[in-house]
């Protein structure tokens, strides 16, 4: 019974222990810490006996309070939204680590409503790699967006204008979400995803089903932050408190492209068969500029935090553009790539917040000295860096050489040079701060006489979980033939 | 000419519902207010929320209230009742738009208690000093 259900208390776990953080938080902050790691921590061990159940008995759909689909909502637990049930709470749990203490630095008195809605967002996410529900996924994309919405808006200075842009952005690709979804009900007469799909290619390669897909596809582009209708996520990232970044960043684009290739594999490509071939090339072209044009821009960028929100805006590209070469290879690459994107980001990121806790800036005049003054942090950092630019033993360097063998198999070489440019950049990028780092500010050279730094490390509970990440990054960049050989390739539909 | 116009006469629910949905995106768009931009916010769900409810609804159907006896004995015949789901399905996009908007005004008085001002152009300016 309990096996069964598993899932749902997985989900379940922060949405209600967020409501009690709420409650019993405000008595006591004692109470806020061990409920949020509680709970992340349960969430975490039950996805990863969820995972094992599937991969032993195989995937099942599990509907919610007994109404049979396609009138009830329905559920998908199949091998890779179990691997995202993973990934998710498991990069919550690392994150919490981290925001527990930089949140006590920096929101002061509001713990209780930061992880309030915290808890909540994950809890969401969690819903959302699940659904199979095309309306059920609407609500819950929102239910998400509105927490990071009040996240961001608890930052200094200017995040609450942030959050204001992107409120108004993210309710303009959730409402085109919606829309397509009123065309496919008008056309189907089913919201659930896989009777949807067994309906299309009935219809043809009519305007109308052109349509839905154009308002769908376009809706999840907006809240991914695919390249020209970013504009609202360097901003909201960069400006929100370290504590909901070092969550939002891994986690809030990465569900958003695993949605896109849920629709793509279940809805869009069954019936693509029947028309359209164009639309394919147009979106990895778009992809490609996407990936250059975030590179450039990241490199234009004075502040660590900064520079990092438009890395994921170029890697949201590599994703985007892996679906749609819709090759064997480059789904494989694209699907293994959030998993090591979310990782990467996260090290990245807790480095950051670490850095933050102990220097109060990220501006690169701040970074002066670090490998000397906080060794820990910046060795974590410096195995995420190798693993953005793609060093052959951290896990970034497998997904993209999937990536480049699906651009060479589909013949799109403006893909493969545009992830090779990509790479290159980011190089540049991180030996900069490389460099910033290995020497000290002229200033701190002369305060300290002999330009001796004291080793300032952050906090055990902010270096634990990244020391954790770095680990995991080469251990699952170690272990990603296993990854691709027993999850992705499972979920790769046969006729790709 | 006149099979246009027949056209819109016939389907006018949705027509509105298309310029509706514009004013909203233009308002959202192109406003530089921010109370404007949330205001062309609700318009653009409510668009969305007219377009919805006009899907389920039929000429001649009822309310989707049917005798529960009646209903075993004889059927129901589709036709006379309207759907009932995208009208359901509304209400939960109710909620979230009415929570959406609560987020956002509140997030606008923390920006009025910052800069003193909801037109974009004289926040940008003071961010900019």
């Amino acid at each position: 019974m309990i096996s069964q259900n598993l899932h749902m208390f997985v989900l379940a776990a922060p949405l209600l222990s967020g409501i009690l953080v709420n409650l019993l938080g405000r008595l006591s902050r004692r109470w806020i810490s061990v409920l949020t790691l509680g709970s992340l921590g349960f969430s975490t061990v039950g996805a990863f006996f969820v995972l094992l159940r599937v991969l032993a008995k195989g995937s099942f759909h599990y509907t919610v309070g007994n109404w049979t689909p396609p009138y009830g909502i329905e559920l998908l637990v199949d091998p890779l939204s179990a691997l995202m049930l993973l990934l998710v709470s498991g990069v919550a749990f690392l994150a919490s680590l981290s925001a527990l203490k930089s949140v006590d630095q920096e929101l002061p008195g509001k713990q209780h409503v930061f992880f309030t809605m915290y808890l909540i967002l994950v809890a969401g996410l969690l819903g959302l790699v699940l659904t199979a529900d095309a309306f059920n996924l609407y609500v819950l994309l929102e239910i998400t967006s509105i927490n990071t919405y009040g996240l961001i808006a608890m930052g200094k200075g200017r995040a609450p204008l942030a959050s204001f842009n992107y409120i108004i952005m993210g309710s303009i690709g959730a409402c085109f979400y919606l829309l397509g979804v009123g065309y496919l009900y008008i056309l189907t007469g089913t919201l659930n995803m896989a009777d949807i799909a067994s309906r299309l290619p009935a219809q043809g390669g009519t305007a109308a089903v052109a349509t839905a897909f154009a308002f769908i596809l376009v809706g999840l582009c907006v809240k991914m932050a695919f390249f020209p209708l970013h504009g609202w996520l360097p901003n909201a990232y960069s400006l929100a408190p370290s504590g909901a970044g070092v969550m939002i960043a891994p986690l809030m684009t990465k569900v958003t492209v695993y949605l896109m290739a849920r629709v793509f594999f279940v809805m869009y490509a069954p019936w693509q068969s029947t028309g359209h071939q164009g639309v394919h090339p147009l979106v990895v072209w778009a992809a490609s500029a996407a990936i250059i044009a975030a590179s450039a821009l990241a490199l234009s960028q004075k502040n660590l935090r900064r520079m990092l929100t438009y890395i994921i805006v170029a890697e949201v590209g590599y994703m985007v553009g892996g679906i749609w070469l819709a090759n064997a290879q480059a789904i494989t690459g694209a699907l293994l790539h959030i998993v090591n994107d979310s990782l990467m980001t996260l090290c990245l990121f807790l480095a950051a917040s670490a850095i933050v806790y102990r220097r109060g800036s990220l501006d690169f005049n701040h970074l002066g000295g670090l490998y000397r003054s906080m060794p820990l942090t910046m060795a974590a950092f410096t195995v995420g860096a190798f693993s953005m630019i793609g060093v052959p033993p951290t896990a970034g360097f497998f997904s993209k050489w999937y990536l480049i063998l699906g651009g060479i198999e589909g013949g799109h070489w403006e893909f493969v040079v545009a992830l090779l440019v990509s790479s290159l950049v980011n190089a540049v990028l991180f030996f900069r701060i490389i460099e910033f780092g290995y020497f000290p500010t002229g200033e701190q050279a002369h305060g300290h006489g002999h330009g001796e730094l004291a080793v300032q490390e952050a906090p055990l509970q902010m270096v634990q979980p990244l020391i954790l990440v770095a680990v995991a990054l080469i251990a699952v960049g170690l272990g990603s033939g296993w990854i691709v050989n027993d999850i992705i390739r499972l979920v790769v539909p046969g006729n790709f | 000419m006149e099979s246009i116009l027949s056209e819109i006469v016939a389907k006018y629910n949705y027509w509105i519902y298309v310029i509706l949905m514009m004013i909203g995106f233009y308002a959202m768009i192109g406003k530089r207010n921010l109370v404007k931009k949330l205001l062309g916010m609700n318009i653009f769900q409510t668009a969305i929320i007219l377009f919805y409810v006009s899907m389920g609804v039929k000429r001649g159907g009822g309310i989707p209230i049917v005798d529960k006896h009646e209903a075993l004995l004889h059927g129901v015949n589709p036709a006379h009742i309207d759907n009932p789901v995208p009208h359901v399905l509304m209400l939960t996009a109710i909620v979230v738009s009415v929570s959406v908007t609560g987020v956002a005004l509140a997030i606008m008085q923390r920006i009025y208690r910052e800069y003193g001002t909801l037109e974009e152009d004289e926040i940008l300016e003071k961010i900019e000093r």
